[in-house]
This record gives C-alpha cells, sequence and structure tokens, in this order.
C-alpha cells in the first residue's frame, strides 16, 4: 500500500522534526530569555551550548522513576501521554510547504474544525494529570486548566471561524491558498491585515491554550508550587514539557497558516522547497514572539484572566464574525 | 465495503460496547466519564468510515472537547468521583425490574430486525450522500431542515436560562 506507506513515512518525518525543534526551542528558550535580562544563558555543553538539549535529555533518562504512593496509576501514566499527543496530531492538517510532498491531510475539507476539536481534548492530559496525582495543588491545577481552557477556546473558535469566512473553506490548503497570490498584493493578502481583530484574539487565546505566561496560572509556582507537575519526575516530566512546547511549534504554525500566509512568499512557484523556509520562518518569528511575551509580561490574576475570556474576548469574537459576515454579504473589496 | 473496512467497523463496534460497559460498570465518575469520551471518539471514528468527517469531527470537538471536559471539570471540582456502593434507593426499588423489562424488551426487538432478513446494508434513505462536506452540511440544515434546526435552538436557549435561573442564589 503505498498511501499508507507515503502517510507513514511523512508522519515519522514529522514527529522526528518535532521532537527535534521541542529541544531546541528548549535551548533557544533560555538563551533568549538569558540575552533579554542581560545574561549569557546556558554555553557550557558544546559549542554554544548547542549539546544542552542533548544532555538534559539524558540526564532525565536516567532519572528514578518515582511513583508516589497516593496517585492514581492508570490515570497517572496516561495523563503524559494524553498531553503530548493532541499537540503532536494538530500537524496532520497544518500545510508546511507547497505542493502534495510537504502536506499530510491539509486538503481535509473539515480542517479548521479539526483543529477545534484537538485543541478542545488537549486539556484532558492536564486535567487527568491533576486529579490523578491526589495532591491539593495539582488538583487545584488541573481545575485552573480545563476552566481557562473551555474559555479561551470559545474566542479562538469564533477568531477561526472569521477566518474560514474570509476563505470560504475550512480546509488549511485552501486558507493558505486564500491569502496566496492575494489579487490585494503579496502580503497584503494575509489575513492578519484583513482580519487584525481575528488575529488578535487568536494571539491571545494561543497564549491561554497553550498556558504560557502571562496565562500560566496552571503552575503559579507561588500558588500551586508545580501545579499539575507536582507528582511528576523524569521522563514523565520532560513529557510535560515536550507537550506544552510541541503545542506552542503548532500554535505558532497555526497562527502562520492562518494570518501569515502560511508558506507563502516569493519565487515558490519556481522552487517549492523555498516554501518551506518560509513556512519555518514565519513559525520562528511567532516563537521568538512567544518567548519575548514570557520575559516581558506579568502573571494576569486567575479572576482576570477568566473575565477577560468570557466578558472581553467572546463578545468581541463574536461581533468580529458578524461584521465580517456582514462586510462579505455586502461585497465589501477585501472581503469577497 | 472491503474487508479490511468491515473488519474495522467489527472492531470498532466491539471498542465501542466495551466503552459503554466500562462506563456502566466503573465505580469512579472520573472513569465512567473517560470511557465515555473513548466512546464518543469511537463513533467519531466510526463516522469517519462512513465518509462523514464533517460529522466525526463535530462529534469530538462538541461531545469529547467541551461537553465531558466540564463533566470532567465538575466532577473534580465536587471531589464527586467515588461512587457509593450500589444500593436502591428507598422509593426508587420498582425501578429495577422496570428496567429490566425495557431492555429486555429493547433487545427483542433489535434481535427481531435483525433476523426478519431486513437489510444490513444501509438502505439508500440512511446511507451517507456522496457530498457529505460542510457547504452540503450547511445547505441540508438552513434549507429543508431549518425548522427542526429553529426548533433545537430554541430548545438548548430555554436550557440556558433555565439553568441561569436554577443557579442563581436568591
Amino acid at each position: 500500500m503505498p498511501a499508507l506507506l507515503e502517510i507513514t513515512l511523512k508522519s515519522t518525518a514529522l514527529v522526528f522534526v518535532l521532537l527535534t525543534s521541542f529541544a531546541y526551542l528548549s535551548l533557544v528558550e533560555r538563551k533568549f530569555i538569558a540575552r533579554l535580562q542581560a545574561r549569557i544563558g546556558p554555553n557550557r555543553a558544546g559549542p554554544f551550548g548547542l549539546l544542552q538539549p542533548v544532555a538534559d535529555g539524558l540526564k532525565l533518562i536516567f532519572k528514578e522513576s518515582i511513583t508516589p504512593a497516593q496517585v492514581d496509576k492508570p490515570m497517572y501514566f496516561l495523563a503524559p501521554v494524553l498531553v503530548v499527543v493532541p499537540s503532536l496530531i494538530l500537524f496532520a492538517v497544518i500545510p508546511v510547504g507547497k505542493g502534495p510532498l510537504f502536506q499530510l491531510a491539509s486538503d481535509l475539507n473539515v480542517g479548521a474544525l479539526y483543529v477545534v476539536a484537538v485543541m478542545g481534548i488537549a486539556v484532558y492530559g492536564i486535567t487527568l494529570a491533576g486529579w490523578s496525582s491526589n495532591n491539593k495543588y495539582a488538583v487545584l491545577a488541573g481545575l485552573r486548566a480545563s476552566a481557562q481552557v473551555i474559555s479561551y477556546e470559545l474566542g479562538m473558535g469564533f477568531a477561526i471561524v472569521a477566518v474560514v469566512l474570509m476563505a470560504s473553506s475550512l480546509s488549511l490548503a485552501d486558507i493558505v491558498a486564500a491569502q496566496y497570490p492575494g489579487e490585494y498584493g503579496g502580503i497584503l493578502g494575509w489575513f492578519i491585515f484583513r482580519q487584525p481583530v481575528a488575529a488578535a484574539i487568536f494571539v491571545v487565546a494561543a497564549f491561554a491554550e497553550t498556558m504560557r505566561a502571562p496565562f500560566d496560572l496552571v503552575e503559579a509556582e507561588q500558588e500551586l508550587t508545580a501545579g499539575f507537575m507536582t507528582e511528576y519526575s523524569g521522563m514523565k516530566f520532560a513529557l510535560f514539557f515536550m507537550g506544552e512546547y510541541v503545542k506552542m511549534i503548532a500554535v505558532s504554525a497555526l497562527f502562520t497558516t492562518f494570518f501569515l500566509g502560511g508558506w507563502s512568499g516569493p519565487f515558490v512557484n519556481e522552487l517549492p522547497a523555498l516554501s518551506v523556509v518560509y513556512f519555518t520562518i514565519k513559525v520562528v518569528v511567532c516563537l521568538l514572539a512567544f518567548i519575548w511575551v514570557r520575559a516581558s509580561l506579568p502573571r494576569v490574576r486567575y479572576d482576570k484572566l477568566m473575565g477577560m475570556g468570557w466578558k472581553v474576548l467572546l463578545p468581541i469574537s463574536i461581533e468580529n464574525v458578524l461584521a465580517t459576515a456582514l462586510l462579505i454579504a455586502l461585497g465589501v473589496p477585501g472581503f469577497k | 465495503m472491503t474487508m479490511a473496512e468491515w473488519a474495522l467497523l467489527v472492531l470498532l463496534g466491539a471498542l465501542s460496547l466495551a466503552s459503554a460497559l466500562g462506563l456502566l460498570l466503573s465505580r469512579n465518575a472520573v472513569y465512567a466519564a473517560l470511557f465515555l469520551v473513548l466512546n464518543f471518539s469511537v463513533g467519531a471514528v466510526i463516522y469517519l468510515l462512513f465518509n462523514a468527517p464533517f460529522l466525526a469531527v463535530t462529534q469530538v470537538a462538541v461531545y469529547a472537547g467541551a461537553i465531558m471536559v466540564l463533566f470532567v471539570f465538575v466532577i473534580m471540582l465536587l471531589g464527586a468521583e467515588r461512587l457509593a456502593p450500589a444500593e436502591n434507593p428507598p422509593g426508587l426499588a420498582y425501578q429495577r425490574p422496570l428496567a429490566i423489562i425495557l431492555a429486555v424488551a429493547l433487545l427483542a426487538v433489535a434481535a427481531w430486525a435483525l433476523l426478519s432478513g431486513a437489510q444490513i446494508e444501509p438502505s439508500p434513505s440512511v446511507a451517507p450522500r456522496p457530498d457529505s462536506s460542510p457547504q452540503a452540511m450547511g445547505m441540508w440544515l438552513f434549507g429543508p431542515y431549518l425548522l427542526p434546526l429553529q426548533v433545537v435552538a430554541l430548545l438548548l436557549l430555554a436550557a440556558m436560562v433555565g439553568a441561569l435561573v436554577l443557579s442563581r442564589k436568591s
């Protein structure tokens, strides 16, 4: 079955690339934050500290695997897996380049809905990690995680609806195509310019969905020690880490696809491989912005976070969908 | 359907049944909720097998992704995961025999339908139409099925208002 073989090979390559990116993203984060804070960051392991992720990985592998006595064992072991898998399978529908070679299932006619669905089930891992740990801090973190994700999922969903309206398709390949070649001239076809409100909502919701600073209340050290990860150590802890970083990459890739024109750029028709380069550059810029925000903003108070999700983000996102639909119905230039 | 698809369908059916049993038999509400999530997910894969990706993804997004997350949230919030050992609450003792009778009746009807030579292959009206795209779904929902859709919407709105009224303190 050549189709099955092709999909297997592509998925393996994708997972390999993602896990390597995760390892080096952790190094980039440490070095970039260090620079922002006028420090140097890790630079002892190998040239420029490039072997640091390897050293971290080896250390975590050789840690003793501790299972606390009070945990609910099946869920305790299942939770880290449930954190990693949704982040990885999000990539199935993201077109990372031009042409079928760089796409797995991006022509799925319900791609955008698939993204919403996978984002929705991604919270189970963290919630169950908190519950199965049988630890008050961990349970509180699990509760915070589910409440936060449920609240911001809605805003993100409506931001995606606005994009879908613009592209008049749920397929991510079509959404990229709607921004390129761009009858409005190159970069102005990007949805970040034609749907700035949706883009802003998506960014805010993305921080909440990935539970990164300033919305990282799930692991607020002062209140919850290490939150849902309190009872985890060794490779199980590393899996949570992996889940968070791969999700960060996934959300950046989604933002690139929805708002930054995906893989589009000059000369992709002549040299399709360039499209992967453009896509990677855009994703890296998004990731650096993620880290930059973490280094700059303090953590938001929990009630403020929930209030913003329901009372600000959700109404604005619904109004944005209404306005977009109206402009499309009226045939305003820029909205087809 | 090819042989492989039949085999997959049987496997999924077994998994669906097993997860439903797990839901009923587990004495821990969190596990019961997760068995239900598994059941919904298996249902989604069955939809995929019948060439209806829109239904499949909606099933996961709405049931597994939104409703069950809320269920798990409430179970955790109340700390209500440990169920009391089974016993008949007073005044409800008549429910068990009634449930058994109804279950047997349902099984009998299903068995009769199966054995009386009713077609096992989905009939043309039930079979997924070739165009199960989101656009086609939208055209149906806002075309021939507009009235049922509005009724459901009104029902949901009423339920929402009811929930708000019930949760008010005073």
